[in-house]
């Protein structure tokens, strides 16, 4: 079964038109966040006050907001913010996620138990009040933001790679390279790591999705991006006092959160599909 | 001496598994360890390995001298140069003992970098070159498949190359053939055979399959229930067997023709570790068995093998 999980894994994730679609929008919106300045029609900054909540139509294909911003290219650098933030927070999240778990699962003990008892806990309070904690302490701002992202999803990846490393650290072929002489480095990062990796990417997939809608929360708040830094979960906020007047300037930030939050499921559940790990992720 | 093991003793946690094991293994030579599933032969050659800390395990008595160095004194670290360095051990199990992930080439490659300090080139000619050694047509395309590209008996060679790749002067094969096909069996017991006539190696085969010992060994040590209850060369074990237990575990050999044959079993199974009977451990499955025998623990007496049964010397 595990031999099956190749390098090939991902490209199989494509080959469902679901897969196609929602992993070829993921691939379109990132191309589309780093070529952000050449794209955008619009100076995101560039407040044009004789046309303030005009409604969509060319040349403003997304409207203008109450400072007359284009809300286009205003959506588009959001892209920027909510991608880099989430995939960055995931980033780190996953990183020490996995040195925690892989440590965790292969010493055991004591050592386990206490690392273990720690992530719980960070598990047991709500994301939004992480996030708060970090707002306090660092103030309001992107930095915060990521803290609280990393945090409130590093139980997941934790739990996860300990509960893989305990069931691979049974394998015959982990024995068999201790017979060889091999040292626990050695193991743990040759051998153990990466046969662990497959349900983790999956759940970092499904958890970017999930902090995007963490940072548009936190925007929409005021604690996360600060203005004039663009952001989906800030661009709605300020969008309700419109609500009446220009109901595009909070709809559509609103349903570029949907469809991305909705493409990063969709294709994540490929990828399960793909990696052939729903049984390892209900292990967990 | 290659290997000499005294008395050896193991106990994990509250249950002892393993008590009075004795036997010596010499340069050049093949020892069979027989007995039924439960009787320990794993576990002495884990103990070797030193790897009863994975189970939690501890050795309690005795000692294991590896061609003049003691074992049990040694270090973790100092153990691992020896594991597949001076010690090479092939595994139960080939389907599972190879890295899913990685093409089989490198994971031979890295047991000589590890031991011998070659580098990448020179441990990839190397392990083509064993691969050859080891009658694998087209080296040279086999060390680029994944394990799951290949049959049973190919990942059991593949093991064998890893446990060689060293270049160790003592194998441990714990039951090599038990998961293969029974012409795959005769393959690689025939290859195991010429490897050690070829390298010189020491070889201690761990089987349940007395008709695999009669081929391969000079010497048996027969186990039950954690205990040698009998060891000899491979003529006097066959020819005069002393022990009740090595009796049956012959008698179970199947021959004579098709048809007329018929199975012999030992009846009962092998007593649980965690209260082994008193006395004699195999009394309540033995068919001569009396009273002395409920109650008092035989030695190893000495005959012409030496068997641990209170009538070794009566002629049978």
């Amino acid at each position: 079964m595990i031999a099956a999980i190749s390098n090939s894994g991902f490209g199989r994730a494509f080959s469902t038109p679901l897969g196609v679609i929602a992993g070829g929008f993921l691939i379109l919106l990132v191309v589309v966040a780093l070529f952000a300045p050449w794209i955008t029609p619009f100076d995101i900054a560039l407040q044009d006050l004789d046309n303030r909540n005009t409604a969509p139509a060319w040349p403003h294909l997304m409207g203008t907001d109450e400072f007359g911003r284009d809300v286009l290219s205003r959506v588009i650098y959001g892209a920027r913010t909510s991608l880099s933030v989430s995939a960055t927070a995931i980033g780190i999240s996953v990183t020490v996620g996995m040195i925690l778990g892989a440590a965790a699962g292969y010493f055991g003990g004591m050592f386990e138990r206490a690392v273990m008892t720690v992530v719980d806990l960070t598990w047991s309070f709500p994301d939004i009040l992480i996030a708060l904690i970090f707002v306090a302490i660092l103030g309001p701002g992107l930095t915060s933001t990521m803290f609280a992202i990393a945090i409130a999803y590093l139980a997941q990846f934790t739990r996860l790679t300990r509960a893989q490393i305990v069931r691979l650290k049974q394998e015959t072929f982990v024995e068999a390279t201790i017979n060889l002489g091999a040292s626990p480095i050695h193991i743990v990062f040759r051998h153990l790591l990466p046969n662990a990796l497959a349900p983790v990417i999956v759940v970092a997939m499904l958890a970017i999705g999930d902090g995007i809608v963490l940072e548009a929360t936190l925007g929409f708040f005021g604690l996360g991006a600060q203005p004039p830094t663009p952001s989906w979960g800030a661009m709605m906020s300020s969008g309700t006092a419109q609500l009446f007047i220009a109901p595009w300037v909070i709809i559509l930030p609103g349903v570029a959160i949907a469809i991305t939050v909705i493409a990063v499921n969709l294709f994540g559940d490929e990828l399960v599909r793909a990696l052939d790990i729903r049984d390892r992720l209900r292990g967990s | 001496m290659m290997l000499r093991v005294d008395n050896l003793g193991v106990s994990i946690g509250s249950v002892r598994p393993l008590s009075g094991v004795s036997f010596n293994l010499g340069k050049g030579e093949t020892v069979g360890i027989v007995g039924e599933s439960g009787s320990g032969k794993s576990l002495t050659a884990m103990s070797v390995m030193g790897l009863l800390p994975l189970i939690n395990g501890e050795i309690t008595s005795g000692s294991i001298n590896f061609d003049g160095t003691e074992l049990t004194a040694l270090s973790e670290a100092e153990y691992r140069l020896l594991r597949g360095g001076r010690i090479g051990l092939i595994t139960q199990n080939p389907m599972t003992s190879l890295d899913p992930l990685k093409k089989i080439g490198p994971q031979i490659d890295v047991v000589a970098r590890l031991h011998l300090g070659l580098g990448k080139r020179a441990a990839r000619e190397r392990t083509v070159e064993l691969l050859g050694d080891l009658r694998i047509s087209d080296p040279a395309s086999i060390y680029h498949l994944y394990p799951h590209q290949m049959s049973g008996g190919m990942k059991q060679r593949i093991v064998i190359a890893m446990a060689l790749a060293a270049d160790p002067d003592l194998l441990i094969a714990d039951e090599p053939t038990t998961a293969l096909d029974v012409t795959v069996q005769a393959q690689i017991i025939r290859l195991l055979m010429d490897l050690v006539t070829d390298r010189n190696l020491s070889l201690l085969l761990i089987t349940h399959d007395m008709s695999v010992v009669a081929q391969t060994c000079d010497k048996v040590v027969v186990m039950y229930a954690g205990t040698v209850v009998e060891r000899g060369t491979v003529e006097a074990i066959f020819d005069s067997p002393h022990h009740p237990y090595t009796q049956a575990l012959i008698g179970c050999i199947p021959r004579g023709l098709v048809g007329e044959m018929r199975l012999q079993g030992i009846d009962g199974t092998v007593p649980s570790v965690v209260h082994y009977p008193d006395g004699c451990r195999f009394h309540p499955r033995c068919s001569r068995a009396e009273d002395i025998c409920a109650t008092i623990v035989p030695e190893l007496v000495e005959t012409q093998n030496a068997a641990a049964c209170h009538f070794a010397n009566e002629e049978t």
